[in-house]
């Protein structure tokens, strides 16, 4: 039983160590690959160790669309975002986990209604209202549409709903106002989901592509994404800038979720199990 | 319950310290508190879910607009090409997602054996994906699958297989956009479903065990029926995740070869966005709409009744 149980175990993991390796080539060719010209990217064999064209390709990248300037839109988008959204879901998920009020099923019921309405369907309306206001290319019409995220609102108030009553009820007798009861009592314990939601949304944001593709018509404004795509669509490709302008893109948030994995997977399952 | 009495409480306690101003009670205070969220989503989502439909009622010919009744939902019924998108997203619906969960079931079981070493590496190896954004990953695709000088192709080459026409050949074109999609979410999908499994009471087994009963029955009647509302929550979230496929295929084969991988969110974005045909756009949306919710509402039926 033992020699069965120690044969099974080796299988197991060698074969999902095989496994994890094919799903991770394409990270390491992302490095390999930001790192050569386009003519060495497609060479017979490909390159499979770095090569020293990284600075240039970065270089080009600035050259043919400012990525300095779209790297800083994509960071104070993602950043503005990831606090007013969080702050919007937080303050909504604690309202609906601990409060008894009017409606409020109807209310939630409502918000969750986002998560299984195609975002397509908004496209065409949210556009024509982003044109009536002027504000395509700018900054708020990617932050404002999408800061009520029904999920991120889902994901707090499970998260909001194991905070015991008791805590609130304490605070109040001390004379602790609503909105301070939120601030002193409510928020320090959330922590970990916070930082679960902050990254979520971070991400999020991030990588966010159809909605920018639309708000965000020139190329100062651009985000990351719409930078990588619209070098794709030139005509004389070069893969080597597009791989760079890649791995800017993916490999900080795979390290940043790296570095606070724990607590996002944590938080994530505690929106996504409990009924 | 505990609530009411707490707001009771609270509601005594201000009385009696009469400097205090008066501050909106635990009466407005949850309204507050949800207030910014219902007033973002009024404007930015309802209002636009609300206007689309009046949009798709409307022909658009340039800058003009004429009211046209239900002519958009009647050119979309004979549209070839809507069909086409369609009949597109449900090979992916019907072929790609239950794959991907199956696997993901598979790895699920995998990451809770004891017998499985590295765990924690093999864990957040395969859940890294989801993290990437769909335009970076799109493009990395797109290199590595290129039929000439992909690695892809190279690595079948050292093995003696011919190169496989990846993105250019309508069928492989639809395999490739099926191994990105399942590359991003597998990961995902198992993480969910292993966590579903590890909240499982550990005396089923127990008792399958004692009964005799072996590792693929123990599967089948205990591990199985346990995940079911997790297998329907992901399903759910995958079909309307298919359902609103576009960022993969635009970036990926921007719809080609043929239209083999044209899905109707890339349909929508074409007529909107590439035609400003809003009219027929919004139409588009609406029928995605209702296909959404219709098979939300059938694996609701199937799956759901035992929770």
């Amino acid at each position: 039983m033992n020699r069965r149980n120690a044969v099974g175990g080796v299988m197991l993991t060698s074969s999902l160590l095989i496994a994890v390796t094919v799903v991770l080539v394409p990270f390491y060719w992302l490095v390999v690959g930001s790192t050569h010209s386009t003519a060495e990217v497609f060479d017979s064999p490909p390159p499979l160790l770095p090569g020293g064209h990284l600075l240039e390709n970065l270089a080009n990248l600035e050259a043919s669309i400012g990525f300095s300037r779209v790297v800083l839109n994509s960071v104070l988008i993602s950043t503005i975002y990831t606090v007013l959204a969080g702050l919007v879901c937080t303050m909504a998920g604690y309202g609906f986990a601990k409060y008894d009020f009017r409606g409020k099923e109807f209310l939630f019921g409502l918000l969750m209604l986002g998560l299984v309405i195609p975002s397509q369907v908004t496209l065409v309306p949210l556009f024509k209202m982003m044109l009536a206001l002027d504000w395509l290319n700018t900054y708020q019409a990617i932050v404002l549409p999408n800061l009520a995220l029904p999920f991120g609102i889902f994901l707090m108030r499970q998260s909001m709903s194991a905070l015991p009553d008791e805590l609130l009820a304490a605070g109040r007798v001390d004379g602790c106002g609503e909105l301070r009861l939120f601030v002193r009592v409510v928020l320090p314990p959330m922590r970990p989901a916070l930082a679960a939601l902050g990254i979520y949304l971070f991400l999020y944001q991030w990588n966010d592509f159809v909605w920018p593709l639309i708000a965000l018509r020139t190329r100062d404004a651009y985000t990351i994404p719409l930078a990588i795509a619209s070098l794709q669509g030139a005509t004389e490709t070069d893969y080597g800038q597009i791989l760079a302008g890649t791995a800017v893109a993916a490999l900080p948030m795979a390290l940043l979720f790296l570095l606070l994995q724990r607590h996002f997977v944590s938080g994530l399952l505690a929106g996504a199990v409990k009924e | 319950m505990s609530t009411v009495v707490s707001e009771r409480a609270t509601a005594g306690a201000s009385a009696k310290t009469p400097r205090r101003v008066r501050r909106p009670g635990t009466k407005a205070a949850p309204y507050l508190f949800v207030l910014p969220a219902l007033a973002l989503f009024a404007v930015f989502k309802l209002y636009p879910i609300a206007w689309s439909f009046w949009l798709s009622l409307f022909r658009t010919d340039g800058a003009l607009q004429s009211f046209a009744g239900t002519a958009n939902y009647e050119r979309l019924l004979r549209d070839p090409l809507f069909w086409t998108a369609l009949r597109n997203t449900g090979v992916i619906l019907v072929v790609q997602v239950p794959l991907m969960l199956a696997i993901a079931i598979g790895l699920a079981v995998a990451f809770g054996s004891a017998l499985l070493r590295f765990r924690a590496f093999i864990r957040l190896g395969f859940f890294l994906p989801m993290v990437t954004g769909l335009v970076a990953y799109g493009v990395l695709f797109a290199v590595l699958l290129n039929p000439q000088s992909g690695l892809v192709n190279w690595f079948l080459g050292l093995a003696g297989i011919p190169a496989v026409p990846w993105l250019a050949d309508t069928l492989w074109a639809r395999i490739a956009l099926g191994l990105a999609l399942t590359w991003h979410y597998t990961g995902y999908n198992a993480v969910i479903f292993l966590s579903r499994l590890q909240a499982l009471p550990r005396d089923h087994y127990d008792a399958a065990a004692v009964d005799g009963a072996n590792a693929w029955k123990r599967f089948r009647h205990v591990t199985l029926p346990g995940l079911r509302p997790v297998v329907l929550l992901t399903l759910v979230m995958s079909t309307i995740g298919t359902l609103q496929l576009f960022d993969e295929p635009y970036v990926l084969t921007n719809g080609g070869p043929d239209n083999s991988t044209l899905t109707l969110g890339l349909y929508l974005y074409n007529n909107g966005f590439k035609f400003f045909d809003f009219g027929y756009a919004s139409a588009i949306a609406y029928a995605l709409a209702v296909i959404i919710g219709f098979l939300g509402i059938v694996q609701f039926r199937f799956l759901g009744d035992k929770s």
